[in-house]
């Protein structure tokens, strides 16, 4: 069994910051943000497994003594990792441009059946009274690109989701 | 044997490859897409029945001996989930070729589904012989990277929103995966499953806990379970027909299998977990709830998917060798019935022109056949005697029964899910198939591949639906021999000693 005898702090620190930051980037709308996440919460996990295979500064599959290399398996199984985050970053961003020139924009947006069933019971003044000003829902308001679209089922959407 | 364990991964993944070269030759796509997932049924079939016979089939890639090579086990619950996943991979595939030949024609050819097809098919096989944790994740990633093109190829504005959504909550679990396989390594030092089962037991019961929900989290968005399933009912609606029933049938139940496989064989416990009983209450009321507000056809099946997911939690969290075997028989009724359902949706949009239930009507005077065909799934998902969800149902309820008074008071919740489940098809079928009959509204999507609004549909559709109820009904005929074997598949997966020593190669 593989124990650690220490773990050095500064990688735990990195990491745990690596993770808070992915997964708060996770959260945003825009898939751009989201892809940045992606990317984030990749080096997070490949550092993890690196912290996994042992203490620094030795190098992989060296001589014959065990003790002197470090555990080659977690860099194998990081540079597979990497690979295959590499591969999804490249489809997250095919998928951000194909909205870009679909919708206009990358944000990720409600799910409107979702939110037409939920609002079923609701008060019908506040679905509508969204029609009147959407607001701008986008992450950057002082972009002159507004979130909202025109259209009435999406306004009610965005509408539903500003109610507390 | 050890050759024949590898085929349901290499075959496929050679199938991609030849079609991708002769991507102008649609025939070819075809004939080569339909061969490889019947050879690869077949040889499932012989993996099934050797594995019942002498004991889990092992293959070690690269002739590395088990726990540092990686291992390819093939025991009674991954040859049986394998060989009816790729029954249903094989009628699915069947049903999108004469979808598309009545849409397009003959000639017509796709650079990407077919591909794609056979490289998820080749993940799903792979997910379901690996006996490596890392493995699994690169087979989550190999089916899963093949069903993110799958679901947002020739995108439209709904189905890129759908497309971010599936992507965006399968990427994060697989990074999810990646940092418990670290924690994992970081404290045993392996990442072989049959050396996991051993070391797993020696460390402290605190940290065992935080690895096991860890996969628990992972397989538990990737089987959608609540409350981890809001992905599910907004992204599924949205992919073709034949995708959406690929998807229903097979992937959520992936996760399931490794979420049975590493809980059992990792995280053993003696008693039913509380924990997991709450998740299957949980799931599959709110699944049969949910289900009942919707208007959406795809979307009133994807809840009841995930309700129906809730009933194999509830045989994983009695833990005992009968409730397990009964959750891998209900994931294998569940795999075809849901992947029937859909693929009976898809053609009854084909002929109403939409998926609103409100919009429909009369379908059982102009198409009877769909209505039979729409009939014994809806039966059977239900639980209705004889079928293969009453079968089903009933093993899972004897062994709840049997296990004390949590699982007792659980599998009450489970006939009322049931029932619950029955009035939401009941309401499709007053809504579809009875009232007066409605014109086939236009498609409302042109620019989509998806033709809605006509009555043109190909024979061999159909045929390939007929084939998949015949498959269900397959399931509640052999009721006797099927039950028995996945009770002696509970049997192992609690025992885990058949595991560990077709693995390692000597006593535990």
């Amino acid at each position: 069994m593989i124990i650690i005898p220490t773990i050095n702090l500064t990688m735990a620190a990195t990491i745990a910051v690596l993770y808070a930051v992915g997964f708060y980037l996770l959260l945003s709308r825009s898939l751009m943000r989201v892809l940045i996440g992606v990317v984030v919460l990749g080096h997070a996990s490949n550092l993890l497994l690196q912290l996994a295979g042992g203490p620094p500064a030795r190098p992989p599959i060296i001589g014959t003594d065990p003790a002197a290399m470090a555990d080659p398996l977690p860099q194998a199984l990081a540079l597979t990792a990497i690979v295959i985050t590499f591969a999804l970053t490249t489809f997250l961003l095919a998928l951000g441009y194909r909205s870009f020139v679909l919708v206009g924009h990358d944000e990720v947006q409600d799910d409107v059946e979702d939110r037409r069933i939920g609002g079923q019971k609701a008060d019908p003044v506040a679905l509508e009274s969204a029609d009147d000003d959407p607001p701008d829902d986008s992450d950057d308001p002082s972009s002159d690109r507004i979130a909202s679209t025109d259209d009435d089922v999406e306004a009610a959407a965005t509408g539903e989701r500003e109610r507390p | 044997m050890s050759t024949v364990i590898t085929l349901p991964v290499l075959l496929p993944m050679l199938g991609a490859a030849v079609t991708v070269v002769f991507a102008r030759s649609p025939v070819l796509q075809r004939v080569v897409g339909v061969v490889v997932l019947a050879v690869v049924a077949a040889l499932a079939g012989v993996l099934l029945v050797v594995a019942d016979g002498s004991g889990p089939v092992v293959a070690e890639l690269g002739g590395w001996a088990a726990p540092v090579g990686i291992a390819l086990v093939a025991d009674r619950l991954s040859a049986l989930l394998l060989l009816v996943s790729t029954l249903v991979t094989l009628a699915v595939l069947v049903y999108a070729i004469d979808q598309r030949i009545a849409d397009y024609g003959r000639g017509t050819a796709s650079t990407t589904f077919h591909p794609m097809y056979l490289m998820l098919s080749a993940g799903v096989s792979l997910a379901y012989l690996t006996g490596d944790l890392f493995t699994l994740f690169v087979a989550f990633e190999v089916m899963l990277t093949a069903s993110y093109v799958l679901i947002s190829r020739r995108t439209t504005a709904t189905r890129v929103r759908a497309g971010m959504t599936y992507v965006t909550v399968s990427l994060m679990s697989s990074l999810l995966f990646l940092t418990a396989i670290a924690m994992v390594y970081a404290a045993t030092g392996t990442v072989n499953l049959a050396d996991l089962a051993g070391r797993m037991d020696a460390l402290p019961a605190e940290l065992r806990t935080v690895l096991g929900l860890m996969l628990l989290v992972v397989f538990g968005i990737k089987a959608a379970i609540v409350p981890l399933h809001f992905w599910l009912p907004d992204s599924y609606p949205n992919a073709p027909g034949p995708v959406a029933a690929l998807f229903a049938g097979l992937l959520t139940k992936v996760g399931f299998y490794a979420m049975l496989r590493t809980q059992t064989l990792l995280f053993s416990r003696d008693e039913p977990w509380t924990l997991m009983l709450v998740l299957a209450v949980a799931t599959m009321l709110i699944g049969a709830l949910g289900a009942l507000a919707q208007n959406d056809l795809n979307r009133l099946l994807s809840f009841l998917l995930v309700s129906h997911i809730g009933f194999m939690l509830f045989g994983l969290a009695v833990f005992d060798a009968e409730s397990v075997g009964g959750a891998a028989l209900y994931a294998a009724h569940h795999i075809t019935v849901l992947a029937t359902l859909f693929l009976v949706s898809g053609l009854i949009t084909r002929r109403t022109g939409t998926v609103a239930l409100d919009q429909m009507g009369g379908l059982v005077g102009t198409a009877p056949g769909l209505a039979v065909l729409f009939v014994i799934p809806a039966l059977t998902l239900a639980g209705i005697p004889p079928t293969a969800g009453f079968v089903a149902k009933l093993a899972l309820l004897e062994a709840g029964v049997g296990a004390g008074s949590g699982p007792v008071a659980v599998a009450g919740v489970v006939i009322v899910a049931s029932l619950l489940t029955l009035v939401a098809l009941v309401r499709v079928w007053v809504r579809v198939f009875w009232g007066e009959p409605r014109p086939a509204l236009p498609d409302d999507d042109p620019d989509d591949e998806v033709v809605v609004g006509t009555a043109a549909t190909a024979a061999p559709m159909y045929a390939a639906t007929a084939g998949l109820v015949a498959v269900s009904l397959a399931i509640s005929v052999f009721a006797g021999p099927l039950t028995a074997m996945t009770d002696r598949a509970g049997v192992d997966l609690l025992d885990r000693g058949p595991y560990r020593v077709a693995v390692l190669g000597d006593a535990p």
